[in-house]
């Protein structure tokens, strides 16, 4: 054996290492390819050998060649053999050649898992780093679910070298498994307090990744963040935080409050720059959070602004590129506090860094206005001369149409100006953006009807020039604004001098040189200036030869189209010129053809919303998915998509996306026929080869007598006549706005005169000229978009669905149910099944202790809600400093967490449920309207709440803001109250009306009307009726049905009405209502009575009569339904005897019972959905076939809901709890499915009105 | 997030690349040519970001490098990193480097790409900042590197030490390889 290993080290020793295969490829720079295979095919040699140290000095080497771009996947197994090695050395090779060249697609990785796993349980750290860091490289979602246990308790590893690592590989293992993100959660928020600054680091660093994502679920974390902000010195630790509350703020804006000061601070105090500028970055992501609605905070906005005018002022590039950055995003909100600016950001054009460029024209966006629009496009168009690269060049043309075009137009006072700077630019030599330019040109054309004249003008001028454009024909080159001028040019022929000359150029044999879809518009418009032409003719009689000539020219130069290789060209043409040749036949015969000629364009086309299409909503009952016919078969499918779909040319959108591809097409088509064709010619020794100049394309043409020889203009000059200069507007518009101005001022002279004071504050002004000030050059009517009738608002963009991080939208806050506790372990396949944990049988096996934990995790579960009990009680007696106290922690579970969980193995309970209410607790030293529970206790009980809030006072951290929190309070109060007071007026009268259907007769046929003004909703239909009283228990004597309502006036009580009904002949009398109270709910007594005596019902029923009674219960938690036995004692007395006789019964108090029906506004009902404080919830009923409204009404009636808002088969209801409790449900229906998305801020509660719900339908 | 690590020297050769998201090796090579000339085209004194390049996610990263002597040292982030972080960062790396081959140059770089490796993986984990300190970072790569020392024999030491000291420090370049990256006063 010692043999063995001594004679494979002297082998290795003749072996090439790393470093002579580096020194090899060194000294082979001539044939490296070479001299590489030859090192390939030793490493294949060596790889076959048993010695280890041989394999692992083969793989590094790999690990090098595949550095330089050489494909070594195919010795991945070779790589697992070394990453198995006992020797770190190896292992450690083989770990990096893993990490280099394994993906997800790698098939050996399967191999790896249990060597993962043995190396992630060595003792030896180093080994499980190495594993660690390798894993995190070419982690799969297999590997991850395998090993998320593994990874989950070395995150409590004694070693914070093993921790930080294992914290941060949760975040791939997140990524690739997504279901471990609840059951790990707890233990990485642990995590955030590690005593170790690195696994403290790592931990925020993963959170902040997640949370970037989907930061909604996070926003709880915020105390805890807060006060890591507070207390951190590390900068890494500090930026990550700071960069994350950026991401939190929008959500929240109280959390943007709260920030604002200690950020403040940290931008005064801190040395480091890279904390600086993130301080800066999070204030102003704050500050646009708080921009609507919220009193200007213009301390930090200026701060911001003069810091940021700081780092771009320094001499360090890379500052005043971030400074340039930001300042950017002030520039959404506080354009005006950017705008001062205006002499930096100018300067910065000028820069020679072109990143710093292109940030400060980026800024330029938001600095235009109408007074300087003309001269800062003035400036860029002579950046636009100067720039010598085409990327920085295109992205100033992006730019100044931006600038222009930006909220429609709203800076462009001149028209005429703007086409002239759009006709400038296609002067631009190999741009990219022709299509851009184009679209523009149309736009400006179509939307603004007064420019229409003078853009024919141009475009005509263009068209009579478009040799100048035509050298590039690359796919969106600058020839693309032909497209728009051909169009222009025909739609709006009318306005044209010449249409004559205008309809040659178009006919130039140069055109077929364009790409097929340019072509195809200038065939069809030729047809329109064609009419234009014969009708511009045909009323001087005169002239009857030109209006022949020009059908003439048309037939003579139509044929050139007609053998277009492209068929959109070829069909247009084909069709017009047998039309052009049949109109001859006509005129020759003296016929007046003008007029329907021009009919056959007529109309206007008007402009329509890019979306328009897509906001045309879907007609109830259709389903654009369906088969409308059987399917057909695969292969004819295939050929449908390829066939052309009706193309309509004139509607740009569309026709951007698939010309291109016939553009190709035609080419590659064309370039193949050529290819053919010169392999003919060249092998024909009796084809006399043309000179390379000659016309190609039309060689093989028919018609080649057809084709007129163009005179080619060489002398035309570069700035052609007729086509003005931008410059030339700017100073005409300097003029006129003078003139204007001087106007004006005559104008004020004579107000000045007439109002003699007023006028002279007024001279003190007129310096700077204002906005207003600048009129129009012409009055311009900009047509706006055409959208279609009952389009849908929204404009959400959907999301990337392959976006990994959408699976990780998980909420959090929910607490882990008994099955979510452990991770699901080791399993060989993907099996779908195995992938759910409950029934993962081999993962129970694999860990035994995580099966005996779940049942402790029950009864930590159970404490848990006695803690959330005995809090609840504690708020009632008002001891609010100890609460606030424990909230300030935001982990105020923590220690008794940590005395639970002492195996490590199982991770503990999540007690979040309380975290949302924390949360608005730390927040509310401000409270604003959107806190919820805050507000509702403060109507509710108005002795209880200026204690309540003095207390919120009192808890406030010490960098809060106490006067701001005093002004919004008494507002918000009152105006809840007064609220408030309308709905209990509103509900009394419900309850009144109510009552006396009741009195009437049970089964009320009003309770449809009822629930018709509960839900607001309007049909015509009867609704079924529907009744809320339930049986409760019957015998031969008496029957009782009852209802249960939450009680308004207190908070937490219920009241039952009951109805006794008298069934035998006898009299009934001397009843008594006695149930057995639980822990939970109690039946209220009058003073003084025993826990146990019964309540007498305070009437007697004669014979066939009945009468309702109500009695009181008072409540704790309103989670979980209850039932409670109850006995009903009484004596029937018959004319000569009297019975005792009992009744028992079981009062059920289910979750619905504590809800009452409340009305919401829209705004308020989407201001809290936005607060991310409900937890969401959903359910599907299938099957149901009643109309909406019926179920609309039902859930209105039978669980306390009202209808907030009703949008076709989809409808918003909201109810509150009895402790306020906001409960928010979306109801939508679609054949027979219906399904429910529901939130509320407490999702036990919630879980239970939901499955009553479905259990109220499937009753149904 | 970290996307991609990249060094290469003043022609383009690359050095050390990793990639924190996987791609075939021959976009993984068009990468760090597109990049290279993204950032060799740049002058000395401009700033030190500019948009990725279109191979590498566009303008939704970020290139951040520092240029040492004859190295690139070119950083792909997306942006929940911090532009003026992440050049700190570089600076650890190679102040790092520096601690640990002695006046690193772009030799050290070229022969012993696997250290190199080594040292980054104490500090960048799968794309994400495993730890700043380079005191941290230079422990945890020593005991490391003695554990491997301690694997061997007299033997395979001697071996080793034989091999180390031979690469280069006599080749052609010399002069130009043997650049130190770091200059004695920095900033």
């Amino acid at each position: 054996m010692a043999l063995k290993i001594v004679k494979g080290s002297i082998d290795r020793m003749f072996d090439k290492n790393l470093q002579d295969l580096v020194r090899g490829i060194r000294n082979h720079k001539e044939d490296e390819a070479k001299y590489i295979s030859t090192c390939i095919d030793e490493i294949k040699q060596e790889l076959k050998q048993d010695n280890i140290a041989v394999k692992a000095n083969a793989v590094c080497k790999l690990t090098y060649l595949q550095m330089l771009g050489y494909d070594v996947s195919w010795a991945a197994f070779n790589i697992v053999e070394v990453m198995s090695s006992s020797k770190f050395t190896y292992k450690r090779i083989g770990y990096l050649a893993a990490s280099q060249c394994f993906h997800e697609s790698t098939d050996v990785i399967m191999l790896t898992t249990n060597q993962i796993r043995k190396d992630l349980s060595s003792p030896n750290q180093y080994d499980t780093g190495v594993a660690l860091t390798g894993l995190s490289c070419f982690v799969t979602p297999d590997l991850a679910r395998d090993l998320a246990n593994d990874i989950m308790t070395l995150m409590s590893h004694t070693k914070p070298y093993i921790r930080k690592k294992a914290v941060l590989i949760m975040y791939k293992v997140f990524l690739k498994y997504p279901e471990s993100l609840r059951p790990a959660f707890p233990r990485l928020k642990e995590k955030l307090e590690d005593p170790d600054p690195g696994v403290q680091s790592a931990a925020v660093n993963v959170i902040c990744e997640l949370a970037r994502r989907n930061p909604k679920n996070y926003l709880s974390l915020a105390p805890l963040f807060f006060k890591l902000m507070t207390s951190s010195t590390n900068n890494w630790v500090l930026i990550k935080i700071i960069k994350l509350f950026g991401a939190l703020t929008p959500l929240e804006p109280r959390l943007g409050k709260k920030l604002i000061e200690p950020l403040t601070n940290l931008i005064h105090s801190t040395s480091a720059m890279s904390l600086l500028y993130e301080c800066v970055n999070t204030v102003i992501a704050v500050l646009i959070s708080l921009s609507s609605g919220m009193p200007n905070h213009s301390a930090s906005i200026q701060l911001c602004v003069q810091k940021l005018r700081i780092l771009i002022e320094d001499s360090d590039q890379n500052l005043k590129y971030l400074g340039l950055l930001a300042m950017s995003k002030i520039l959404k909100t506080h354009p005006k506090s950017v705008q001062s600016h205006k002499d930096l950001i100018l300067q910065c054009l000028d820069d020679k860094d072109e990143s710093i460029r292109l940030r400060a024209l980026d800024l330029l966006y938001g600095m235009v206005s109408k007074k300087n629009l003309m001269e800062i496009v003035k400036k860029l168009m002579l950046h636009v001369d100067k720039a010598e690269g085409t990327t920085y060049r295109d992205e100033l043309l992006t730019k100044i149409i931006d600038i222009c075009s930006q909220s429609n137009y709203q800076y462009i006072t001149n028209f005429e100006w703007y086409i002239s700077i759009l006709v400038e630019l296609t002067r631009l030599e190999g741009t990219r953006h022709g299509h851009l330019i184009a679209s523009q040109m149309l736009d400006v054309a179509i939307r603004v009807k007064a420019i229409r004249a003078f853009a024919v003008a141009q475009m005509a001028t263009l068209l009579d020039n478009a040799h100048l454009l035509t050298g590039n024909t690359q796919r969106n080159g600058i020839c693309e604004v032909l497209y728009a001028a051909a169009w222009i040019c025909g739609e709006f022929s009318e306005h044209l001098e010449d249409p004559l000359s205008t309809l040659e150029a178009m006919l130039r044999p140069k055109v077929a040189t364009l790409p097929g879809h340019i072509q195809a518009v200038y065939v069809q418009n030729a047809a329109k200036l064609f009419a234009t032409v014969l009708r511009g003719q045909e009323g001087a009689p005169a002239d009857r030869t030109v209006a022949q000539e020009t059908s003439q020219l048309l037939i003579d130069r139509l044929p050139l189209f007609v053998q277009s290789a492209n068929l959109e060209v070829q069909e247009r043409a084909s069709c017009i010129l047998q039309l052009v040749k049949y109109i001859q036949k006509l005129q020759q015969k003296d016929v007046e053809v003008a007029e329907e000629v021009t009919a056959l364009f007529a109309g206007e086309l008007n402009p329509v919303a890019p979306k328009a299409q897509k906001k045309v909503p879907v007609p109830e009952g259709l389903d654009l998915d369906a088969w409308i016919n059987e399917p057909p078969s695969e292969s004819e499918s295939e050929d449908e998509g390829r066939k052309p779909k009706g193309k309509a040319v004139f509607a740009k959108e569309e026709s951007k996306h698939t010309k291109p591809r016939y553009t190709e097409v035609d080419e590659k088509e064309l370039a193949k026929r050529r290819e053919v064709r010169k392999a003919e010619q060249a092998n024909n020794p009796f084809y006399i080869k043309a000179s390379p100049s000659s016309q190609k394309v039309y060689q093989d043409g028919v018609g080649v007598e057809h084709i007129p020889v163009v005179q080619i203009d060489l002398s035309v000059p570069l700035k052609v006549p007729g086509m003005p200069m931008s410059d030339q507007y700017v100073k005409l518009e300097e003029e006129r706005r003078q003139k204007d101005k001087a106007d004006k001022k005559k104008k004020d002279k004579k107000k000045r005169r007439e109002k003699g004071e007023k006028g002279r504050r007024r001279k003190g002004d007129s310096g700077p000229e204002s906005e207003e000030d600048i009129t129009p050059a012409h009055m311009v009517d900009i047509t706006t978009e055409e959208m279609p009738e009952n389009a849908l608002p929204s404009d959400d963009d959907e999301k990337d669905p392959n976006d990994p991080h959408k699976a990780l939208d998980i909420d959090l806050d929910k607490p882990l149910a008994d099955s979510e506790k452990k991770l699901p372990v080791r399993t060989h396949r993907p099996d779908e099944v195995l992938r759910s944990p409950v029934d993962d049988g081999e993962g129970v096996e694999v860990v035994p202790e995580l099966k005996k934990k779940s049942g402790k995790e029950k009864k930590d579960k159970k404490k848990d809600k006695d803690r959330k009990k005995s809090k609840e009680e504690k708020k009632k007696k008002k001891h609010k400093h100890e609460e606030g106290e424990n909230l300030m922690g935001a982990g105020s579970e923590v220690p008794v967490q940590s005395e639970d969980s002492n195996e490590v193995a199982a991770p503990p309970p999540a007690t979040t449920t309380n975290e949302a209410s924390d949360l608005d607790f730390w927040l509310s030293n401000a409270p604003v309207p959107s806190n919820p529970q805050e507000a509702a206790k403060v109507s509710e009980a108005p002795s209880a709440s200026t204690p309540e809030a003095v207390s919120g006072m009192a808890v406030v951290p010490p960098d809060s803001e106490p006067e701001e929190a005093k002004d919004t309070e008494p507002e918000d109060t009152s105006s809840k109250h007064k609220k408030k007071k309308q709905k209990k007026e509103k509900e009394e009268k419900e309850k009144k009306k109510k009552k006396k259907h009741h009195h009437h007769h049970h089964h009320s046929d009003g309770a449809g009307d009822e629930s018709v003004q509960n839900g607001n909703v309007e049909e015509e239909e009867p609704l079924p009726p529907m009744s809320n009283y339930a049986l409760l228990a019957e015998n031969s004597y008496i029957k009782m049905m009852c209802d249960i309502q939450g009680n308004l006036q207190d908070g937490s009580q219920v009241v039952v009405s009951v109805i006794f009904e008298n069934k035998c002949d006898s009299f009934i009398k001397a009843m008594e209502f006695n149930v057995l109270d639980s822990l939970n709910s109690k039946l209220q007594r009058p003073e003084g009575a025993g826990p146990h005596d019964g309540l007498t019902v305070p009437f007697q029923l004669p014979p066939g009569i009945s009468n309702e009674a109500r009695f009181v219960f008072s409540v704790q938690s309103i989670v979980m339904p209850q039932k409670l036995k109850g006995t009903l004692t009484f004596i029937v007395k018959t004319d000569d005897s009297s019975t005792h006789e009992k009744l028992d019964f079981k009062l059920h108090f289910t979750c619905t019972s504590y809800l009452i029906t409340t009305p919401c506004y829209s705004d308020a009902y989407a201001k809290l959905l936005e607060s991310g404080d409900l937890k969401g919830s959903s359910l599907k009923l299938e099957g149901v076939s009643q109309p909406f409204h019926h179920l609309l009404a039902r859930i209105c009636f039978h669980h306390h809901f009202s209808v907030v808002e009703r949008i076709g088969s989809c409808a918003s209801m909201y109810s509150r709890s009895i402790q306020g409790h906001h409960v928010c449900l979306l109801v939508k229906t679609a054949d027979q499915t219906v399904s429910i998305d529901a939130k509320c801020d407490e999702p036990g509660l919630l879980g239970n009105v939901l499955d009553e719900i479905k259990l109220t339908f499937s009753q149904c | 997030m970290i996307k991609a690590i990249l060094i290469f020297n003043n022609h383009g050769k690359p050095r050390l690349s990793k990639f924190y998201e996987h791609y075939s090796e021959d976009t993984e090579q068009q990468i760090i040519r597109e990049t290279f000339h993204l950032v060799s085209k740049r002058d000395e004194n401009v700033c030190n970001f500019l948009e990725g390049g279109m191979l590498i996610g566009g303008s939704e990263n970020k290139l951040i490098y520092r240029h040492y002597a004859t190295l690139y040292f070119v950083f792909c982030v997306d942006s929940s990193e911090s532009e003026l972080g992440i050049l700190d960062l570089i600076q650890v790396f190679v102040e790092t480097l520096d601690k640990c081959f002695e006046n690193v140059c772009e030799l050290d770089l070229i022969f012993h790409v696997d250290k190199v490796h080594n040292i980054l993986a104490e500090m960048v984990m799968g794309g994400m900042v495993l730890e700043t300190n380079m005191n941290e970072i230079i422990t945890q790569v020593d005991a490391q590197n003695k554990m491997e020392k301690s694997e061997f024999s007299s033997f395979f030491s001697l071996y080793r030490r034989l091999s180390f000291s031979l690469p280069g420090r006599t080749g052609r370049h010399r002069l130009v390889l043997q650049v130190p990256l770091l200059v004695p006063c920095l900033p």
